[in-house]
């Protein structure tokens, strides 16, 4: 259970990227976060696990305060909330092993760290949830030698070895091509039902939102201004989400067309539809 | 062109093109030229230059070239202990001197330490670069008197502080992405450190000692001249006893010795990188 209430994260004297939010995750269910460029999702979901540091406000996760955390509290916390991004952020010059028991380091010692003396509970977690995405043949390649989705499936990985509480997906499939993006979230939505974990996923494309999650939460300038159903995310909703901000010539005046648009489109964002 | 003439046949306008000057003042520019060219003639009347000294020197240079034709390699065995001197100062000064620029180069960069941190070891490396080698080798045969001791603290210190610069501005241009990676997993500084920023410096770092090496080697002939040891302090003694055959030979011997350095270390670092 994740209850976040009233936080607001605000970067020096500038207007809060998020104001007084209020969102609770319950059970395991896939939540999607929509908004525009600069809504604050990414924010958002770095405030969990304290990447950003919160203004104010308060974050539980399963009854634990996030906010006020410090030291060594704050990295075992961390331990139970996982992470996903957008650029997969694996260490490159490390083998898919090595990346995939990085997920470990918030349990092991700097000792089992450098000369990667993992515990073997661990070597087998690690193979038998590389074998669930299919890639365990790849164990000792070194992690730039992997296709995109191949990436950010080590990346999945790595957070599912922490045994968190939490997935948090920050644009999970924004650096890759349609189908592997496809093949992700539905990765995503598989592990989540699993491990009974819940997830959330910041996403640009509303399509994917639609057809992976259970629930959709828009995001315009930091206060959430949706939340519900993806079938109650409607084009109304879709137009006070992201309307009039990113490509506001279009969206104002191109017609809603029901055929196949021709012309200019948003570009800042993958497929709104 | 013909199909384009007609349509800028009105305004035709003449293409010719000079590169602005870097200079846009006229009389800036010409004037600056002016005051180099007469500060030139000034220092050249005004420094100390001795004629009849340079006139006598002449025919001097000419027996000091003389008597070394031919080179003299009679003494073999002491120009291969000289050397075999100079080779363990530069080997052991580069050993040293990477080893403790590693840390002094986590402390100078910015991203990762606190400001007073970052202060103390930027100033670190600024002393050990301020000085010449020959200058901090005459200190420290001062302090520990003639001998290769002063050559490996003196070079050790001079690696110190280039690889050390080097190195800290390597890991201030790090992928950040994936030091958030390793803290969002709940590991702890050193940790971070070794999975996330060595990785992505390594190349650089392995780049960099081959180079000190090579560096150190040439080095350690010219701090071998103030007495720190090595096949400078051959070279010295061998001068100071008008044997200029054999100095002869030496220069020869150490122009071989850098040349198959510089060889060797420009194929390897063409490996790793």
């Amino acid at each position: 259970m994740l209850e976040i209430t009233k936080l607001v994260k605000r970067y020096g004297s500038d207007e809060p990227v998020l104001q007084e939010l209020d969102l609770r995750v319950a059970g395991h269910s896939v939540v999607a976060i929509v908004g525009a460029s600069g809504a604050g999702k990414s924010t958002l979901l770095r405030c969990i696990n304290r990447l950003v540091e919160p203004t104010s406000g308060s974050i539980k996760l399963n009854g634990t305060e996030l906010v006020t955390l410090k030291g060594a509290a704050l990295r075992r916390a961390r331990r139970k909330i996982g992470m996903v991004f957008q650029g997969f952020n694996l260490i490159d010059r490390l083998t898919v092993m090595e990346n995939v028991l990085a997920g470990r380091l918030g349990y092991v010692n700097l000792y089992q760290a450098v000369t990667r003396r993992y515990p073997q509970a661990d070597i087998e977690r690690a193979f038998a949830l590389l074998e669930r995405v299919e890639i365990a043949h790849y164990a000792n390649k070194r992690a730039d030698a992997l296709s995109g989705g191949e990436r950010q499936r080590v990346g999945v990985v790595r957070a599912l070895m922490q045994e968190p509480e939490i997935l948090l997906a920050d644009e999970p499939t924004a650096s890759l091509d349609p189908r592997t993006s496809e093949q992700i979230m539905r990765l995503l939505q598989s592990l989540a039902s699993e491990m009974s974990l819940p997830v959330l996923i910041n996403i640009h494309n509303v399509a994917q939102a639609k057809a992976y999650t259970e629930r959709i939460v828009g995001l315009r300038h930091g206060k959430m201004i949706f939340d519900g159903t993806p079938a109650a995310f409607t084009r109304e909703a879709l137009e006070a989400v992201y309307g009039g901000i990113e490509a506001p010539d279009e969206a104002v005046t191109e017609p809603p067309a029901a055929s196949p648009r021709k012309g200019p489109r948003g570009v800042t964002h993958d497929d709104p539809l | 062109m013909t199909t384009r003439s007609s349509a800028d046949g009105e305004r035709r306008v003449r293409r010719t093109w000079h590169r602005p000057p870097f200079i846009a003042n006229r009389a800036l520019r010409y004037g600056l030229w002016l005051a180099v060219a007469g500060y030139l003639v000034w220092a050249l009347g005004t420094l100390p230059f001795n004629w009849e000294r340079i006139a006598e020197g002449v025919p001097r240079a000419a027996r000091i070239f003389g008597g070394g034709f031919p080179p003299s390699f009679d003494r073999a065995d002491l120009l291969f202990s000289g050397f075999k001197e100079s080779l363990q100062i530069a080997i052991l000064a580069t050993l040293l001197g990477v080893m403790l620029s590693i840390p002094f180069a986590v402390m100078a960069a910015r991203n990762l330490v606190p400001r007073p941190v970052y202060v103390v070891g930027r100033a670190v490396i600024i002393v050990s670069r301020s000085f010449h080698p020959v200058i901090v080798a005459i200190l420290f045969v001062a302090a520990v008197g003639f001998g290769p001791l002063a050559g490996i603290l003196t070079l050790t210190l001079y690696s110190i502080g280039f690889v050390g610069k080097l190195l800290a501005e390597e890991i201030e241009e790090i992928d950040w992405g994936q030091v958030e990676a390793m803290k969002a997993t709940g590991a702890g500084y050193f940790a971070t450190l070794v999975y996330a920023v060595f990785p992505q410096i390594l190349p650089r770092q392995v780049g960099l000692s081959m180079y000190q090496l090579d560096s150190n080697l040439r080095a350690s002939a010219v701090v071998g001249i103030v007495g720190a040891g090595g096949i400078g302090s051959t070279l010295m003694n061998a001068f100071g006893r008008y044997d200029y055959d054999f100095a002869f030979a030496i220069l020869l011997v150490i122009i071989a010795v850098i040349l198959v350095s510089e060889g060797v270390s420009g194929w390897m670092r063409k490996r790793i990188w």
